[in-house]
């Protein structure tokens, strides 16, 4: 059964990786909801009266339940609307690993650094992570394309969210992360996952980013000078 | 039914969250205390992206990551659930989980560092207690309800691991009067025969965490 837009709300902003992971799976199962912008920098009444433990986005209101933390999000997406595609795994060990890579994406720092030598390093920290990730593929897609197999599945969702700002990350530090000699899988992988219905619009295209970050970076060493 | 072996350690609540569900659940298993000083070849093939424990082994298939390992159980074995069957309670249920990872860090900062570190550690474990004693327990017996759950597990380390570290660093944290809920949690918690019957010594504990805070303190 698909929730009317007046019942499904979701409170975000476009350029956030974890509220792009709230939207693929809304649109993965087809729901309507009502996007709830939040400005940057500031913090809606809505927002701090449903999530006052962290004040932060994404949080999926369904009714007058609010639900914090992507990954949480999207889970309870999957177990609400069982007639859509299936998110997690239906097997157990399956969604070990799958909880398992998304807790290492979300705890990898998968940011680079400024200056040579610790971007080398950042550099060399990611590259590990990928080469990791590229493993997992074939152990989770088992020779398919994507992590849940033939479908978007929930370490598609955990890890594709960060392509836009991965790629951001790759032209504003010069450097390349997707490589189709060492990680050929999780290159085609991208691509595939970029383009797939529920993805595409959701993720803000490469140059938006790298425009945003360096208004942050401007706004930061303006505030820090002040 | 094949074969479950857990790796833990004796005074790690992570390793105790997850030998506590197998208690609850009733499951068999085989348990091997692993050095890790010296870590055994079996735990590095079983967990090679952290080499840590616990790590849960099902019919030789390893996981790794307590929470991971607790979402596991419910699978293979349904009865006594440690996740509630409503999709609204299991996003609760985890997200208090979460907060339980996430926050519970606090506590170890408080625990390894001095001066003004361990200021701003005590402020914040007071802060994320706070939290708990206001916003998550209500008037429930436990995080779970009736019974012990995966929320449960996931603060298992303030029922009996924060003590040991108020102790040892001359701290008081978790005041009956300030906060009485948690207090009372605390009590039923370790009441519980899974729980009360598989707790690590209180007085090796002590032992333990002290000469491994001078080790702390001491390296740079």
């Amino acid at each position: 059964m698909a929730g009317a837009s007046s019942d499904l709300k979701l409170l975000g902003a476009g350029p956030s990786p974890y509220v792009n992971r709230v939207q693929i799976a809304l649109n993965l199962k087809a729901i309507n909801y009502e996007f709830l912008e939040e400005k940057f920098g500031s913090k809606s009444e809505l927002l701090l009266k449903s999530n006052p433990v962290h004040k932060k986005i994404p949080v999926l209101i369904h009714g007058d339940k609010p639900i914090c933390e992507s990954l949480i999000i999207v889970q309870y997406i999957d177990e609400v609307w069982t007639s859509g595609p299936s998110i997690l795994p239906s097997d157990p060990y399956d969604r070990a690993l799958h909880r398992f890579w998304a807790a290492y994406i979300d705890d990898k720092d998968l940011r680079t650094a400024e200056g040579e030598k610790a971007k080398q390093l950042a550099v060399e920290r990611i590259a590990e992570g990928m080469a990791l990730l590229e493993d997992a593929l074939g152990k989770c897609g088992k020779g398919k394309p994507f992590f849940g197999g033939d479908n978007v599945g929930y370490l598609d969702i955990a890890f594709g969210s960060s392509l836009g700002w991965l790629r951001a990350t790759e032209k504003l530090a010069g450097v390349t992360l997707f490589n189709e000699a060492k990680t050929p899988g999780l290159v085609a992988w991208a691509d595939a996952f970029s383009s797939h219905e529920a993805v595409k619009g959701v993720i803000p295209e490469t140059d938006k980013l790298v425009e945003l970050a360096k208004m942050f970076k401007a706004r930061a060493q303006s505030q820090s000078a002040n | 039914m094949e074969e479950v072996k857990l790796l833990g350690t004796w005074s790690s609540p992570f390793s105790y969250r997850v030998l506590w569900a197998l208690e609850l659940k009733g499951i068999p298993y085989q348990y091997t205390e692993e050095d890790l000083y010296n870590k055994s070849p079996f735990l590095v093939k079983c967990n090679p992206v952290h080499k840590k424990i616990p790590v849960l082994v099902h019919g030789g298939k390893p996981i790794c990551e307590s929470m991971v390992i607790l979402e596991y159980l419910d699978g293979p074995w349904p009865h006594n659930p440690l996740l509630p069957s409503d999709p609204y309670e299991r996003a609760v249920a985890r997200f208090w989980a979460k907060f339980a990872d996430d926050k519970g860090t606090v506590i170890w900062t408080m625990f390894r560092s001095t001066g003004e570190e361990q200021k701003e550690a005590v402020k914040g474990s007071l802060e994320m207690l706070r939290t708990i004693e206001d916003l998550a327990l209500g008037d429930k017996k436990f995080f779970g309800g009736e019974r012990i759950g995966m929320v449960d597990l996931a603060f298992g380390a303030l029922a009996h691991w924060l003590g040991v570290f108020e102790e040892i660093v001359g701290i008081r944290l978790l005041e009956p009067e300030s906060f009485p809920r948690l207090h009372k949690w605390t009590k039923n918690f370790k009441e519980e025969p899974a729980i009360k019957e598989n707790l690590p010594d209180k007085d090796k504990m002590l032992s333990n965490f002290r000469c491994l805070r001078e080790k702390l303190l001491a390296s740079p």
